[in-house]
């Protein structure tokens, strides 16, 4: 959310004001980067690795599941997920007035 | 990756006298025609009168266009020609160059790119030298940009002449020279500018390259012109791994057949970080016009790169269906002794199978690629066919090189003579524009980083132009010098580069945003343990290629864990040094605090004090 103090603070970072401004959209971004990297762990060390020789049992078209997840799945993961963070940081640079 | 790239470099891959040559060397003149027009038409238009122009193109690339270019600046020869083909040998362990390619610019997007673009200055060196309030830190890190590109970029020449040489019959160094003329165009009259709006275009060029014979091949082995369809769908797959498990070989979808999960996983690891931390990725997020616009522009740029990294894959499993289907058991009509100009005397197999109509009919792209020593047979056992079963891991009679799989494809699939030409055009404008992106980075490093910061820190902006423009031809020349004259380890310092960056770059910009607490003290120790480390044991494994010892110096005693997947350890190492001594030492100045909570806010991308000024890294600095 907005905080009340953003009208005069323009010049912001240097301003010690908009410490605090900074800090509630800092601690959203941080919070949107975890969950998107843990996706981005899941899929390829978790799916495309670790897992990929159990995931092997099972299938996605005619292609053992480890191995698609490591050679496609993974990489179209990876497109969204970097789709889905410039979409959320659009909305979160606007709700926290931060936007150029 | 150095295997991937070691014939690239060392082998004349393009020696094969294809049939209807005379057809494909027209279309290939043609092409090259064309596709060098556009890019001396775009550095044309594109010459730039200010640094700021200069190095980071004015700050004002669209996104979908710096996706684009950040696409055809990443995707070399290595990439275009090699990749694919290695995939293919490898089967499912091939997944660390696909995931690892393509990770790291997840890493980058939500890491580094933002951040980078809001502090909005030049080089890599320009936010280290600054966010550590030290000027050793700038130098050790313009030294370590200069030493990974300058690896990279002798590779790209030597690419651009062989193509040259092979496809228009020129000599070697003419080709390389020819290349080095076009890059010095669009690079020394528009810098960035210019390299960015051609990378444009040779992205669109390198795609459809790549693209049409995957189609091609797909619409013939799978009935679906999609390759991932294809791919996915299709019991090609499954054919191709009874091939294998017929011939003795693991199943090409079985994991870990040829390394092991740990060392998978670690060199996974390090080609992420690795990618993220490699200063000519990251100096084009500095080229888009605000904060917003980098992260967009990280977004079009692995969309760019994936249509090519979802192809390679199922091109490896198509291209080795179709050679094992077309050579296994293929019939010996005779062997003929050729001596090739370079006075290598050769057997020649002609080979013959039956096709599906049951027509016996000639190989005649395996005899026109064993010219050029790529594929050679050897009828062991004289029972006047050609066995392709599992011995020692190969092929009992043949040996395949990994790089004819993306270049022979369109003869395999009896593509028509455009397409061959197409393709060479396309490995051109692979190479190219990751040469030019990486002499960029050279120029900057050593032009502005290193003269213009310490030696002339007043110089006028023309003088600063003129100096950048003058570093830019010396890196090519240098760069031509190697591309005529290749080191020997070339290939292995490429593996090099990425651990490098892994171990140095990437753990200290990424503390420098995200952790207030981290100081120049603990940057610096963290980057020398991390760069010692992983440089000591790449050495002391590779220390035959490298040193000329008789046998390596060091065992892969780290878990097992190969030289190419070290950086990942070597980046730990780097984290949990520079975290340490951090804490362990006074934080850092008021005003570097302010630097990093400036970045973290879009806001401001444009203001002023985001701008350059050369007195404040040597005041500061006590």
């Amino acid at each position: 959310m907005p905080e009340p103090d953003s009208a005069p603070n323009e010049n912001a970072p240097e301003n010690p004001g908009a410490t605090s401004r900074s800090s509630a959209y800092w601690r959203s971004n941080l919070r949107l980067i975890g969950v998107l990297l843990f996706f981005w762990a899941l899929v390829s060390f978790g799916f495309g690795i670790l897992l990929a020789p159990a995931l092997n049992a099972f299938k996605v078209g005619s292609l053992p599941m480890g191995f698609w997840w490591a050679q496609q799945g993974s990489i179209y993961v990876f497109v969204v997920l970097i789709f889905i963070y410039a979409w959320r940081m659009d909305k979160l640079d606007r709700k926290h007035g931060v936007n150029e | 990756m150095s295997t991937l790239l070691s014939g690239w470099f060392q082998r004349d891959v393009f020696a094969a006298p294809l049939f209807a040559a005379d057809a494909t060397r027209s279309y290939t003149f043609l092409f090259v025609t064309i596709t060098f027009m556009i890019y001396l038409y775009i550095g044309w238009r594109s010459r730039v009168r200010e640094t700021e122009s200069f190095y980071v193109a004015g700050h004002g690339v669209p996104a979908i266009a710096n996706g684009a270019a950040t696409a055809a600046d990443w995707m070399s020869a290595a990439s275009f020609i090699g990749m694919a083909g290695s995939i293919s040998f490898l089967g499912y362990d091939g997944s660390i160059y696909l995931m690892g390619w393509t990770g790291g610019y997840v890493l980058l997007a939500l890491l580094l790119a933002p951040y980078l673009r809001k502090f909005g200055k030049y080089t890599v060196p320009d936010f280290v030298g600054e966010r550590y309030y030290s000027e050793t830190a700038r130098i050790v890190a313009a030294v370590c940009a200069v030493f990974v590109s300058m690896t990279y970029v002798a590779g790209q020449m030597r690419g651009v002449g062989i193509v040259f040489a092979r496809f228009l019959e020129v000599p070697i160094w003419q080709g390389v020279v020819l290349g080095m003329f076009i890059v010095a165009f669009f690079a020394v009259l528009g810098g960035m500018k210019g390299i960015t709006w051609t990378q444009v275009a040779q992205y669109f060029v390198l795609i459809l390259a790549f693209l049409i014979p995957a189609v091609a091949l797909s619409r013939v082995l799978t009935g679906n012109p999609v390759p991932q369809i294809g791919l996915t769908f299709s019991d090609i797959t499954q054919k191709l791994n009874m091939l294998q498990v017929d011939l003795g070989f693991h199943e090409y979808t079985e994991p870990f057949a040829n390394k092991s999960r740990l060392d998978v996983l670690c060199i996974t690891f390090a080609l992420m970080v690795g990618t993220a931390g490699l200063p000519h990725v990251i100096v084009r997020f500095y080229t888009t016009p605000s904060v917003r616009a980098a992260r967009w522009s990280a977004f079009w740029a692995l969309l760019f790169i994936a249509a090519l990294y979802t192809t390679a894959p199922a091109l490896a499993v198509f291209a080795r269906y179709n050679l094992i289907n077309t050579l296994h058991n293929a019939k010996v009509e005779r062997i003929e002794e050729v001596t090739s100009a370079d006075g290598i005397t050769r057997n020649i197999y002609h080979l013959s199978h039956t096709n599906k109509a049951g027509k016996t009919e000639p190989i005649d792209w395996a005899e026109s690629w064993q010219r050029t020593g790529l594929i050679t047979f050897d009828d062991k056992n004289g029972n006047d066919t050609i066995q392709l079963t599992n011995q020692n891991g190969a092929f009992a009679e043949a040996k395949i090189d990994k790089d004819i799989i993306v270049l022979s494809t369109p003869e395999v699939a009896k593509l028509a003579p455009w397409v061959i030409a197409l393709v060479a055009t396309g490995g051109l404008a692979a190479a190219l524009s990751t040469a030019a992106g990486l002499l960029l980075v050279i120029s900057s490093s050593i032009a502005h980083d290193l003269y213009i910061h310490f030696i002339d820190p007043h110089a006028s902006e023309p003088k600063r132009l003129l100096v950048g423009r003058i570093m830019i031809c010396a890196a090519l020349v240098v760069a031509g010098y190697f591309g005529v004259n290749p080191p020997g380890f070339v290939a292995e310092v490429v593996a090099f580069a990425f651990g490098l960056a892994a171990a140095s770059f990437f753990p200290i910009i990424f503390l420098g945003i995200f952790d207030l607490r981290t100081n120049r003290e603990g940057a610096i120790c963290g980057m020398i343990a991390g760069l010692a480390f992983t440089a000591i044991y790449i050495i002391g494994n590779k220390s035959v290629q490298l040193l000329g010892t008789e046998t390596p110096l060091m065992s892969t005693w780290c878990f097992g864990i190969s030289p190419e997947g070290i950086g990942a350890i070597g980046c730990m190492v780097n984290f949990g040094v520079t975290l340490l001594v951090s804490r362990l030492t006074p934080p850092p100045p008021q005003h570097v605090l302010e630097l990093v909570e400036s970045v973290r806010v879009p806001k401001g991308s444009h203001e002023p004090e985001a701008h350059f000024d050369e007195t404040d890294a040597e005041a500061d600095n006590p």
